[in-house]
């Protein structure tokens, strides 16, 4: 599968020239590349530039999801502080860093998933397309509707694959005129139509881990969600599977906002158009809270970051 | 309050973004759920609570020191009593646990620490024991009659009594002491076996007095269940007794066999005193259970 | 050693599984009796068809399942996936207790205040339903079978891993359909065992329909009548004075075993399904 859209991607670092120091890293990073696009877009030399809000072939960044001070608690334990990030329509963001750091916990209140753990508390605001997603008035349900997640270990139903797909729709009350069309079509988008067609009606849990997880994410498209919230997809797959869906993930940005946690700064390196670094502090008493180091184009932060403590994680001095 | 129906099936491009986040409150079809199974907790709750103090209140009249001095009499209710009652029941545990405690404490050592669960007799006794356990009480009370009240010709007595209930109760000891046993760390055995200790040395010294809170526990919920047995007693023969026991072949009469006298004698005064027998039960049972979730609480092992 | 202890408990089992069965031979011509419609084993011409003890146990067994099911896997979804921690602390052993209480005082309970109250409740004659009836012994069992059906249930849905439910909720599902649709679904075998094994133990118990049930074999289903189950036949004759060895000693025996394999063949199938459900999930 060929890279379709314009992506000042990773993948054209090495046509950038650098500095000493950063050689190495762009060695390491070019050894982790999959392809590389035939086009080499001019915007490259503008996302080095650091512009954070720069575009990439004319296209404005329209951020769908911004987090102003958010910190989130478990009960009296402030899990994460102060953390301001935008999330751009139609981008993959990535959000990395060592374990511990929060960014799983930030990336579940995004669908307000962190609401099913007691004790489980946001400061600061979060608002999607403006509105603040954890005001009053809001509805839960819509937002994890409009908001999809999927998960580290893939979770499929133990049901039907069908029943997998139209779980979403029935549950939400949708009357559709042909629930076949639509598992069809989310099954297509997720490129594993073609895999299942003819075992719709077979469990589950029958398909491969990599299928499984396509199958969530095909489970997760078929409500039409606008932004899908990845937490580490690819953690519990082998290397085809994974690169199958970092596939996927590609083509998946051109109709929804992507966000995805992973461990594996590579991955994020291949996949994303914007990276947020995170990182854990100490305090006095020795407690661990997770900040945000830094974010920006994934450029940028490969090949030049602001900060040492980034540097630090992407040379893989430590994490 | 409806769900919206959202736009018809999907095309690539569709704004599902734009519009407000609507807000909704709990749909009334959510809150009536909800209702519904809190009145199926509700039914079972409200009943034990009109049961017990239907009870209490029942047996009011004959709550008094009279319960426990003086003997039953089928003639005269002012003046019963249910101490052979009492005395009886607390015979019967007593033996009961002398039975079935060593017995069950051994199996379940044996299936914990020296049965390999791979052989095919070890799983044959698993099973069975697991079937034992859900075995009708009223089953045992034939196995009793059957063999030792007949069969070896004890009769009624003591000794019949209590061996049946211990039968009866062995499944929950073995049970509840494996889970006790298995929740030892392994990490305790393989330092005593390190050390040079056989292996019943280490059972012996290191295991079983870890697992003794969880085996205590176990026991007295044999014992809750054993006193509250009604029907394997009567099957044995036994009934109406005036007097205390004085022996393993001295015959008897427990609480739940009088309270089932009591119940089915026609004349209203003695339904009184068959509810301030079970208040009795209920009160000894109360005692055994605090006594239990005591010992668990004092005991929560920091592993 | 210790291996005589355990073997000693098998030998237990064998004994009372041989035990009724070997009486139980020893009356071979009645065998085909057992399926005859009269029981009146110490008339004069005795009759030893079975069928109406069975109609009794099956009719209170049915009527306390229809209290219990329900209201037992209610308790467990409740318990399960609405009740917060502190919540299901105290409540969960309080259903307990339910369980806790000998049968002997249910029995008094049911006769004593049940059939009162429904004499009360069900309108025209003061003496519907009767003094023994099975209405009363069936509502009764139903809530001492409660705990049984809610623990297990909830043990079965406890056992359905946190991710599914995360990814129902990740999907815009509300509590209820998550509870529905996904955990219920998936504990099914859990469920179904809890169900068994509280029939089960519906067509075992004893004191409560002795003491509220009644002692005359019926054959009709109306459940306000007196009804006498398997095991208030075996318990009765048993307090009575029979002598070894006779047929009517026999009897116990007879029916002793069949309620025996009744609550056998459940008692296994209930194993099997809990043994499914930890595989699945374990």
């Amino acid at each position: 599968m060929s890279i379709p859209k314009n992506t000042p991607g990773p993948s054209s670092t090495s046509s950038v020239s650098t500095t000493g120091t950063r050689i190495r890293v762009h060695e390491s990073l070019a050894g982790a590349m999959t392809e590389s696009t035939p086009d080499l877009p001019v915007s490259v030399s503008v996302a080095s530039s650091g512009a954070n809000t720069g575009d990439d072939a004319g296209r404005a960044f329209e951020s769908v999801i911004t987090t102003r001070d958010l910190s989130v608690y478990y009960g009296s334990y402030q899990a994460v502080r102060h953390v301001d990030m935008n999330f751009g329509k139609n981008r993959i963001t990535a959000m990395i860093g060592p374990s511990g750091c929060g960014k799983s916990t930030v990336l579940r209140c995004f669908n307000r998933m962190n609401d099913l753990i007691a004790g489980a508390r946001v400061e600061g605001t979060i608002t999607y397309h403006g509105q603040d997603v954890y005001a009053e008035e809001v509805d839960t349900i819509e937002v994890r509707r409009r908001v999809g997640m999927v998960f580290q270990k893939p979770n499929p139903f133990p049901k039907s694959i069908y029943d997998n797909i139209a779980y979403g729709p029935r549950v939400n009350g949708w009357k559709v005129s042909s629930m076949d069309d639509v598992v069809e079509e989310a099954l297509t988008r997720a490129a594993l139509w073609d895999e299942v067609k003819d075992k719709l009606k077979e469990s589950a849990l029958a398909l491969s881990g990599g299928q499984q997880q396509r199958l969530c994410i095909a489970r997760c498209i078929a409500v039409q969600p606008d932004v899908i919230l990845m937490d580490e997809p690819c953690a519990s797959l082998d290397p085809i599977a994974t690169s199958k869906i970092e596939d996927l993930m590609r083509e998946l940005a051109d109709d929804y906002t992507i966000i995805i946690v992973t461990h594996n700064m590579q991955q994020a390196a291949r996949v994303s158009d914007r990276t947020a670094f995170f990182t854990a502090d100490v305090d006095d008493e020795g407690v661990r809270h997770g900040r945000l180091v830094e974010m920006d184009w994934t450029n940028k932060i490969f090949t030049n970051p602001s900060d040492p403590r980034t540097e630090g994680y992407i040379s893989g001095r430590f994490g | 309050m409806t769900i919206t129906a959202p736009p018809p099936p999907p095309s690539p491009a569709t704004p599902a973004a734009r519009p407000l986040l609507k807000a909704t409150g709990e749909p009334l079809r959510e809150r009536a759920f909800k209702w519904m199974l809190w009145f199926c907790m509700a039914v079972g709750l409200v009943t034990l609570v009109v049961l017990l103090v239907y009870v209490f209140i029942r047996g009011w009249g004959a709550l008094d020191t009279r319960l426990v001095t003086n003997m039953p009499s089928s003639v005269l209710p002012a003046t019963a009593g249910a101490q052979s009652a009492i005395t009886g029941t607390l015979w019967l545990m007593v033996f009961t646990a002398i039975w079935a405690m060593p017995t069950g404490i051994l199996a379940a050592i044996y299936l914990e620490e020296y049965g390999d669960p791979t052989r095919w007799y070890n799983r044959v006794i698993e099973i069975n024991i697991l079937n034992l356990a859900a075995v009708p009480s009223i089953v045992f009370g034939i196995l009793g009659l059957a063999f030792i009240s007949r069969g070896l010709g004890f009769g009624p007595t003591i000794l019949t009594g209590s061996i049946t209930l211990a039968l009866l109760v062995l499944p929950i000891v073995v049970i509840a002491s494996r889970e006790a046993i298995r929740a030892v760390p392994q990490s305790i055995r393989a330092g005593s076996l390190a050390l040079g200790a056989t292996r019943w040395q280490t059972v012996y010294r290191q295991v079983l007095p870890a697992a003794i809170p969880g085996i205590a526990t176990g026991a007295i919920l044999a014992l809750s269940r054993a006193i509250g047995e009604a029907a394997p007693l009567l099957m044995l023969g036994v009934s109406f007794v005036r007097f205390n026991p004085d022996g393993l072949m001295s015959t008897f009469t427990a609480l739940p066999v009088q309270i089932y006298n009591w119940t089915t004698e026609s004349r209203p005064e003695y339904t009184e005193l068959a509810a301030a027998a079970s208040v009795v039960l209920l009160v000894l049972l109360l005692a055994m259970n605090s006594v239990a979730i005591y010992i668990r609480n004092k005991t929560q092992r920091r592993w | 050693m210790a291996a005589l202890v355990s073997v000693a408990t098998t030998v237990g089992i064998v004994i009372s599984l041989f035990v009724p069965a070997f009486q139980f031979f020893q009356e071979v011509p009645l065998t085909d009796f057992l399926f005859g419609t009269t029981w009146s084993p110490t008339f004069a011409n005795p009759g030893f068809g079975v069928w109406p003890l069975v109609v009794g146990t099956l009719l209170i067994t049915v009527i306390a399942s229809i209290v219990a099911l329900p209201l037992g896997l209610g308790s467990a979804v409740y318990l399960s996936e609405y009740a917060e921690d502190r919540v299901r602390r105290t409540l969960k052993p309080a259903l307990e207790v339910l369980a806790g209480i000998p049968t002997v005082i249910y029995g008094f309970f049911a006769l004593t205040l049940v059939t009162p109250l429904l004499r009360w409740l069900i309108p025209g004659d003061a003496e519907i339903p009767q003094i023994y009836n099975a209405l009363s012994a069936g509502l009764v069992m139903g809530v001492m079978i409660i705990p049984t059906i809610a623990s297990l249930s909830e043990d079965a849905m406890s056992a359905v891993p946190s991710g599914l439910r995360q990814g129902a909720f990740a999907l815009g599902s509300n509590r209820r359909q998550v509870a529905t649709r996904v955990v219920v679904p998936a504990a099914l075998s859990g469920i179904t065992a809890a169900f068994v094994l509280g029939i089960s133990r519906a067509i075992g118990e004893t004191m409560i329909v002795v003491m509220a049930a009644g002692l005359q074999p019926n054959t009709s289903w109306n459940p306000l009548e007196i009804h006498q189950t398997m095991t208030a036949f075996i318990a009765s004759t048993a307090a009575g004075d029979i002598a070894t060895g006779t047929t009517i000693y026999k009897t116990i025996f007879a029916v002793g075993a069949l309620l025996f394999v009744m609550t056998f063949v459940m008692n296994m199938i209930s194993i099997r399904l809990v043994r499914r459900y930890r595989e699945v999930y374990e």
